[in-house]
């Protein structure tokens, strides 16, 4: 019978399996940060369990770090504390690596997997930390899980899951010039809605998707839990392969080989069934901004604020009516009349290298706009930024006025000092614009890294195809 | 784990839709290194008129006396009603932790957001889904009604409302025996370690690049 890739990565990870369908999975891939393990390890402890698979366990600090002045180590000291609860907990037990807090290899778990070849095609990839789908991009079963589950699967190896129902999202045709994978991401959303994918494991796929490079697949499978998805896929193609070759902790030799064959199966076969098929048309897709704090609350560039009275639900109308307060809009304001007051680059979405050279290309020669208080570049991981810098990008950034700082998941979150003040507006490149989220009283507006420098040049949402 | 079997409680109305695992528990409280202590900051955004930091004594604070759970008649409350997707966003099982914390035991809603729904089985926290229409019916009654509660019956897969209807409610077998049973999942799953290390060494021969 005809699988999918889903029922492939599945099948082939299945430990055993209870009357009701509930399976043992087995997991290839741990990745581990300081914000939602120390109770795992903790518990751990308390059991008197130790690892199964040391080996399993790729380890880095990003949520509570600072992204500058790291001589000055980390002030605050329950973000402190919470890191170096993650250095014990490491050095007590082990790893196949571990990137500390100021490692020239430290960054976003996200990234740092990726670009280590920790992240191979075919895993399942575990991560306490919801935007583990991610790791999709290359065909692996990724997805978040809470502490418990961290627990588990230190323990056991094994996580406890039901098989989820399978949703083919086809994105055929090529992108507009200015359109990236950030703004396939927020219009599927925009469609399908944050609960359209709950249940679903999402399948990417369609031309547009198979131009996108790595880096932009990454971006697409990151945003699929924000559509309610805890997994996104892409199947392996030559790019995934090509990207691997020489990573550090990808295979080398005759090993290589064997492995790039195996990979070049996990893919959906032909005539396989979905339980739910999603046609996009990729041209007609433009640059995207959210305007309320959920990010199906999302309109193109050109389009204008919604008003409640749009919305026949009524639990909707009074959302939509709700999320316009907090965000301190009125209906029917054009998009690209709202003015920015920061502007945020970075986060497991969109924090890689060809984001920030995106980025960097619209900064480059021109100056942030006065009203604009302050624009964060933050790179993706240490090696991001020796690549960045090494091309001059740091430098185009820092004469555009933009602080160029130091890898960490940073304002996306704001669980270090950078955050927004109460009221204040953000064009982010983040993933959520839920309240609050950048700090209390904050407003996010999600966008590209092109449309995000865009607002930062103009001090105001701006079209980014405009820009000469 | 709590074992949950029988719980009758006070019922407390979440109406709004995607509540998030952020406004469920703000991350300044996410730097903690413990399990528990989290109640007082349960929706601390809304709940309290100041913003809040880790380490405050909260019993101090100024309420928000708008905010639903502040208001006297949901004092207690120990079973929520909510709308569509609760609990979507981060993996933060510090959110699970905070609604069990302040005393919750139940949530009934439309739906729940994936791995939030999963994290509650972990917690003795007992999130269960009905149609929309016999949800709406829970809002109205719990307005029209104060005291309004509940009673879920996990071993008959019940929620029986105060005029003696019940509404039947699906959840896995699995999770309902080990809910049922209150079981630590890792205990279960060490039973079969013979077959994790069996399925482990195959692995190790055909994949042994997943094992550098």
């Amino acid at each position: 019978m005809a699988k999918t890739l889903y029922d492939k990565l599945w099948e082939s990870h299945v430990v055993r399996t209870e009357p009701d369908g509930t399976a043992l999975l087995y997991i290839d891939r741990h990745l581990v940060h300081e914000v939602t393990s120390p109770q795992a390890f903790e518990g751990l402890k308390l059991a008197g369990r130790k690892p199964w698979r040391i080996g399993s366990i790729v380890a880095t600090a990003d949520h509570n770090t600072p992204t500058r002045d790291w001589e000055k180590g980390i002030e605050d000291p329950v973000s402190r504390q919470q890191v170096e609860t993650l250095d014990a907990n490491i050095r007590e037990v082990g790893a196949l690596a571990y990137f500390p807090f100021r490692d020239a290899r430290q960054g976003i778990v996200h990234v740092i997997g990726p670009e280590n070849g920790a992240t191979l095609p075919g895993m399942t990839v575990v991560c306490g930390d919801s935007h583990t789908s991610t790791h999709g991009a290359f065909a692996c079963l990724a997805h978040g899980i809470g502490t418990s589950e961290v627990e588990h699967v230190l323990a056991t190896q094994c996580l406890l899951q039901k098989k989820s129902r399978t949703m083919l999202i086809r994105v055929e045709g090529a992108l507009g010039r200015g359109v990236s994978a950030k703004d396939v991401a927020l219009a599927v959303i925009g469609r399908i809605g944050t609960a359209g994918g709950t249940g679903f494991a999402i399948e990417f796929a369609g031309s547009a998707i198979r131009g996108l490079s790595m880096e932009g697949r990454m971006t697409l499978c990151n945003m699929a839990i924000e559509a309610g998805a805890r997994a996104g896929l892409v199947a392996v193609d030559e790019t995934t392969i090509q990207y691997l070759k020489g990573r550090p902790f990808s295979p080398s030799g005759e090993t290589w080989d064997r492995a790039a064959d195996h990979w070049r199966t996990l893919v959906s076969d032909p005539d396989a069934v979905f339980d739910a098929v999603i046609d996009i048309e990729a041209a007609k897709i433009e640059p995207q901004v959210t305007w309320g704090t959920s990010p199906e609350m999302v309109v193109p560039v050109g389009a204008a604020v919604p008003a409640p009275e749009d919305f026949e639900d009524p639990v909707k109308r009074e959302g939509v009516a709700r999320a316009l307060q907090y965000m301190g809009l009125e209906p029917r304001t054009p998009i690209r009349a709202i003015p920015v007051d920061k502007v945020f680059i970075g986060s497991c979405t969109n924090s890689r290298i060809e984001d920030l050279r995106v980025a960097a290309a619209v900064a480059r020669g021109r100056r942030k706009a006065d009203n604009v208080k302050q624009v964060l570049v933050v790179p993706g991981s240490g090696l991001v930024k020796r690549q960045a810098e090494s091309e001059g990008l740091d430098r185009i950034f820092q004469a555009a006025g933009f602080e160029w700082r130091e890898p960490g998941c940073s304002m996306c979150l704001a669980m270090n000092a950078d955050r927004l003040e109460p009221g204040e507006r953000c064009a982010s490149t983040s993933n959520r614009n839920f309240e609050g989220r950048q700090g209390a009283g904050g407003r996010t507006h999600l966008v590209s890294p092109a449309m995000a420098a865009a607002a930062a040049i103009a001090g105001h949402f701006a079209d980014v195809r405009d820009l000469k | 784990m709590r074992a949950f079997t029988v719980h009758e409680g006070l019922v407390a109305p979440m109406d709004r839709a995607n509540v998030d695992t952020d406004a469920i528990i703000p991350k300044q409280f996410l730097k903690s290194i413990k399990r528990s202590g989290f109640g007082p900051n349960l929706f601390d955004e809304w709940r309290y008129l100041d913003h809040g930091e880790p380490g405050m004594d909260n019993g101090r604070r100024p309420a928000n006396p708008d905010f639903v759970l502040n208001q006297p008649r949901y004092r207690g409350a120990s079973i929520l009603l909510t709308r569509d997707n609760f609990g979507c966003g981060s993996s933060r099982e510090h959110a699970p932790w905070a609604l069990e914390d302040y005393g919750f035991r139940a949530l009934i809603g439309t739906s729940f957001a994936d791995i939030f729904f999963n994290n509650c089985f972990k917690n003795g926290l007992l999130p269960i889904r009905l149609p929309a229409a016999e949800v709406q019916d829970l809002f109205d009654q719990t307005a029209a009604t104060p005291g309004y509660r509940l009673k879920v019956d996990l071993e008959a897969r019940v929620v029986v409302r105060p005029d003696g209807r019940a509404l039947a409610f699906e959840v896995d077998p699995f999770r309902r025996e080990c809910l049922l049973n209150g079981w630590d999942d890792i205990g279960l799953t060490l039973r079969h370690a013979d077959q994790i290390r069996d399925f482990e060494a195959r692995r190790r021969i055909e994949q042994p690049w997943l094992f550098a």
